[in-house]
Parts: C-alpha cells; structure tokens; sequence
C-alpha cells in the first residue's frame, strides 16, 4: 500500500496527541508545564472530544472520497476546539489568580494537520468561486462565534486581548488602512504607469528592473531608510507635518509599503495588456476602434484576471509586511508582536500574529475568489 | 548592461568599505546623529555581523533547497502522485503566511536567539523552491522526456542526466527569490536576538539615532540588491547555456 495523505495525516495527528496539548503556567512570564489531551479536564469530558479527533483522522483515511474526508476534518476540529474549551475552564480551578492556560504544542500540530486535511479534500472538491466564498463567510462565522461566546475567554491569548481591546481595534483598523491603503494608492500610480509600459517598451525596459531593486530591499531597511527621508520631507516642506508627514509613524510606513507594491501591480498590469490574444486586437482593429476604445473594451477586459492576481499578490504582501510598521511607530499589529518581543510574553506575541495569519489568508481566499470570477471564456483544464 | 558594467563594481566597492571601514563615512552620517551621540555603530564590528547575516541565510536557503528539491522530485515520482495536490495547498497557504509572522511564532516555540531566526529562515525558504522545482520537473518538454525513454536511459537515468539539469534554470529562480525572502527576513531576526545586521537598524530605532538606521539599512539593502543582481546574472549564464 502507497503512503496516502490521509494516512500522513492519521500518523501525524496520533504523534501529535501524544505531545501536551495545553500548558498551565503560574504567570504571564513564566514557562509553563505541560498537560496531555485526557488530563484537560474530567475524562467524561475529554472524551467525546477524543473520540471526535480520532474518528475525523480515521474518515480523513478515505483517499477517493473527498467529501467524507472534509467532514472528517471539520469533526475533528471541532473536537480539538471542545477539548481546548473544556481545558480552558477546568485547568484553571484552584490554579490561582495569575495563572494562565493557553494551547500547546500539539494543540497547534493537529490544528495545522486537522486544517490541511480540510484544505486537501476542498482542493479534491473544487467548490465554484460563489461556494468558496460561502464556505469563507460560514468558517469566519463559526470562529466569530466561538471567540464571541466567551467560552475560550479563560485562554492566556484572550486574556491579553481582553486588557487591551480598545487598542486591539484601533491597531486592527490601522494595519487595515496600511495595508488596503497603500494598496490603493499603488493602484493609481501602477495602473497608468503600467499602461504606459505596455505602449512604450522602452520605458518598460527602464521601469520594471528598477521596481526589482526595490522589492529586494529587506523591509526593516526599507521602512528604517523612509525614516530620514520623510523626516526631511517633514521639516523643510511647508505644511507637510500638519498633514501627518515625519519621519516616524505612519507616512514612512505607508510610503515602505507603496514601494514595494509597485512591481507587482505595474508588472502584472503589463503581462495582462499583454495577454491579449492577436486574433481579438485585429478585430477590434477591424471594426474601426480606436485606441482608447481597445483599451478599455478589450485589453483591460481581458487582462483583468492577471491584473487582478498583481493585487492579491500585492494585498497578502502588504499584510505581512505592515507587521514590521510596528518598530518604527506605524502602528499595526506589529505593535503587539515586538513589545511581546520584548517582554517575552508569548501571548502577546500570539496577539499580533495571528489575526495578522488570518488576514492574509482571508485576504487570499477572497481575491483568488475575485479572479476565478473574472476569468472568461473556456475553463481551464488544469 | 552599460550602465551595470559601472553601476555594479561601483556598489561593490562602496559595500566593502562601508563593512570594512565604517569610519571613512563618518562625515556622510554626522548630519544624522543626534547632537553629541553616537555616528558609528561600535558596539560589534559591522564585518562580523554581515558574515554571521549571510552565514544565516546561506545555511537555511541551502538547508531548504536540499529538502524542497528532494520532495518536489519525490512527488514528481510515480509513487508520490497522491502527495501532489496536497504539496500544492501547503505551498499555496504556506506563502500566505507572512515571514515576519513564521519567525514570530517559532520563538513561542524555540525562544530566543539564531536559532528559532534560521528554522524560521528554512520553512519559509522551502515554498518557492518547491514551487519552482516542482512546476520545472512537472512541465518539462514532452518529446524530450520520449527521447530520453527512447535511447534506453533509466529512470535514475533520466532524473540526473535529464530532467534535473532541464529544471535547474526555473529552480534557480526559486532559490534566488528564497534568498531574497531570507535575507530580509533574517533582518528582522535581530528583533528575537539573532545576530544580523538588523541589529545596527533596531539599536538606531531605539536609540532614535538616524544615522544608525541609515547606516544599517544601506548595507543590508546594498547586500540584497547586489546578491539578487548576481543571481540574476548566474540565471541568465546557466540559461544561455541550456538553451545553445
């Protein structure tokens, strides 16, 4: 018998109930000590929470049914989050006033198998670009609901947001506008440069090497090198710092991060104008269109696709790269990330970077959505 | 090109002279300093933490194309077919991820230091080589591969002699976006303690001296830019070899 990602899957998941799936520590600060999935909490308890990863690992084991394998996976997720619910309240009962539980090591390895289990049999499944975008809505839902419900509350990571939430939503909204802000405003530098390219090779051959260099530049120093030339900007231009331009906080973070989204949008704009096929410019030639009319009715229609693919590299990019904002003043959930950092508090850590995983990842499925949606013509039999 | 054949020994030479004699640029930074601070980051020479940067990203980028090539042939063979459409998932969802967020979450794991700054370097290293290689090994030309069956050669045969050598100029773009990846990457390392040249732009960052920063950030950016350049150039030769 051939080795078969379901059965990966099942050997994995098993190793990974045999590491501690949750840890009690005395404080913020301190490591904590480790505590199997059957010690969470009263075994009738832990149970039907075991029993549900167990039987989800084992329907993940049926290679030519990708429907029983989702369902397996979705199982045995929610018996993963049932036994971190139930862990969450009883491992706390006479723990004292400081002491935090959060997930551990092989909480977070079946969640990465149980997940990949999902996404291989959605993959098998190849729901329409609608489903997909269904499926998002309903697993955003559930996450909402269960984070709302209080039930986890009791977790180390929620207890950090709990004393912070004012601050987590205004840092929420800012990597928001960092990120689809700066989006926007390469959109409307890269789309007409784009055009321009593709009209004119030469600029083309002159632009797009010089957008390269730039994406190379590592971000630390690419945000640290927008320090002094903003700060100039900001002393020397008359009005500039009543409109928010320094050198430190958002100016030079945002202006980081339109850089590096130039190449992608300039870049895939030119591939898509390019994408073409002959055959459709020689008739709209034909019919007498002028050049404007190719652009607009024929060309940009057609390149959409592509085009579009530039922004969705350029979004789940600037999510990412909008963390490192956070060292120079720029806001973000980089802000959480690096004074966990220096405090070594791992939760806090945990507060920066996983709503900032989520949201590349929703940023992706979303956009991937968009461009199945403006696809035309003949499906692609890939 | 003309302009490479000046630009490229030009930045050569300022590089080197910005790690070896850091002193020389005194005067270029002075206006940066705060008043009576600091120009010159002392507290390591600048030699040392641009090798132990480039040591970092050359172990994990070679760690990783080791790994990535070896599964992209393993499920590029017969016995591997059923891993194919779920390396594809994890590559796909796995470059969602973003760097800095992947070497965040592995000091939770690893705690401090170079360590969990190169595991981190090395899982994130693996996606675009994989993606590359894999795409090369999978779309190689049909009546080559015939030919090949055609004069007898093996399958151990055809990998080494063959289908390796026809990928390696598309696996080659992987790595170099990897290194690229890397090297910015294991800049922010020196945020979790790991010894790069990030260092000079954080101790700038935090000491709120600019010439620190500026210092820092053209080096690591002249590093990377130079590094790619050279890459792109290795591309082209190995290219223009296959192809004639």
């Amino acid at each position: 018998m051939y080795l078969t990602p379901g059965l990966l899957f099942s050997v994995l998941g098993l190793a990974a109930l045999m590491a501690p799936l949750m840890t009690l520590a005395a404080n913020r600060i301190v490591a904590g000590e480790g505590v199997m999935a059957w010690d969470v909490a009263a075994l009738p308890l832990v149970i039907p929470g075991l029993v549900a990863i167990l039987a989800g690992l084992g329907l993940g084991l049926l290679t030519g049914r990708p429907a029983v394998r989702l369902a397996g996976g979705v199982l045995g997720l929610a018996g993963l989050i049932w036994l971190l619910v139930q862990g969450a309240t009883a491992m706390l009962d006479g723990a004292g006033n400081y002491a935090r539980v959060s997930p551990a090591a092989g909480f977070w390895c079946l969640l990465v198998i149980l997940v990949l289990l999902i996404a291989d049999a959605l993959a098998a499944l190849r729901p329409r670009p609608l489903a997909r975008g269904g499926l998002l809505f309903a697993a955003l839902a559930v996450l909402a609901l269960v984070l709302g419900s209080g039930v986890l509350s009791e977790l180390s990571v929620l207890q950090e947001y709990a004393s912070r939430r004012d601050t987590f939503m205004r840092e929420s909204l800012r990597h928001l506008s960092l990120s689809i802000g700066s989006l926007g405003a390469a959109a409307v530098i890269g789309f007409p440069l784009g055009i321009l390219c593709h009209r004119r090779a030469q600029l083309k051959g002159a632009t797009l090497p010089v957008l390269s260099f730039l994406q190379t530049i590592p971000s630390l120093a690419m945000f640290g090198l927008m320090i002094p030339i903003l700060g100039w900007v900001g002393s020397t231009v008359p009005g500039a710092r009543s409109i928010g331009i320094a050198g430190i906080g958002f100016a030079p973070a945002f202006l980081a991060l339109v850089l590096y989204s130039l190449l992608p949008v300039v870049g895939n704009t030119v591939a898509g104008l390019a994408s073409t096929p002959p055959a459709a410019l020689e008739a709209a030639r034909g019919m007498g269109m002028t050049p404007a009319q190719r652009l607009w009715q024929v060309e940009l229609p057609l390149g959409l696709p592509i085009i579009l693919t530039g922004l969705r590299i350029v979004l789940v990019q600037n999510i990412g790269l909008a963390v490192i904002a956070g060292l120079i003043g720029g806001g973000g959930f980089g802000t959480f990330v690096f004074q966990g950092l220096n405090q070594t508090a791992t939760d806090l850590i945990l507060l920066g970077a996983l709503p900032t995983v989520v949201m590349a990842l929703v940023a992706a499925i979303v956009m991937d959505i968009l461009v199945d949606l403006t696809r035309h013509g003949p499906k692609d039999t890939r | 090109m003309r302009i490479g054949v000046i630009l490229r020994p030009l930045l050569v030479a300022i590089l080197l002279a910005m790690v070896l004699r850091p002193d020389w640029f005194r005067p270029v930074f002075e206006p940066f300093a705060p008043a009576g601070g600091p120009v010159i980051y002392e507290r390591a020479s600048l030699l040392s933490l641009s090798l132990s940067h480039l040591g970092i990203v050359a172990l994990a980028s070679l760690a990783a194309t080791i790994v990535a090539v070896t599964l992209a042939i393993l499920v590029t063979r017969p016995a591997g077919a059923a891993f194919r459409p779920l390396s594809r998932t994890i590559t796909n969802m796995g470059q969602t991820f973003p760097p800095v967020a992947v070497l965040a979450l592995t000091v939770p794991a690893l705690g401090f230091g170079t360590g969990p700054t190169l595991v981190a370097l090395f899982l994130y290293g693996l996606l675009p080589i994989f993606e590359n290689a894999f795409t090369a090994l999978t779309t190689l030309p049909p009546a080559t591969m015939d030919a090949a069956r055609g004069i007898g050669l093996n399958r151990w045969q055809r990998l080494i002699r063959v289908e390796l050598p026809l990928a390696l100029p598309v696996t080659l773009t992987g790595i170099r976006l990897s290194i690229v990846i890397a090297l910015g990457t294991a800049t922010i390392g020196s945020t979790v303690a790991a010894r790069t040249l990030g260092e000079v732009i954080i101790a700038g960052l935090l000491t709120n001296n600019t010439a620190f920063v500026l210092q820092g950030g053209l080096i690591v950016g002249l590093f990377a830019v130079l590094i790619y350049d050279a890459l792109v150039q290795l591309e082209g030769y190995l290219a223009r070899r296959m192809g004639g």
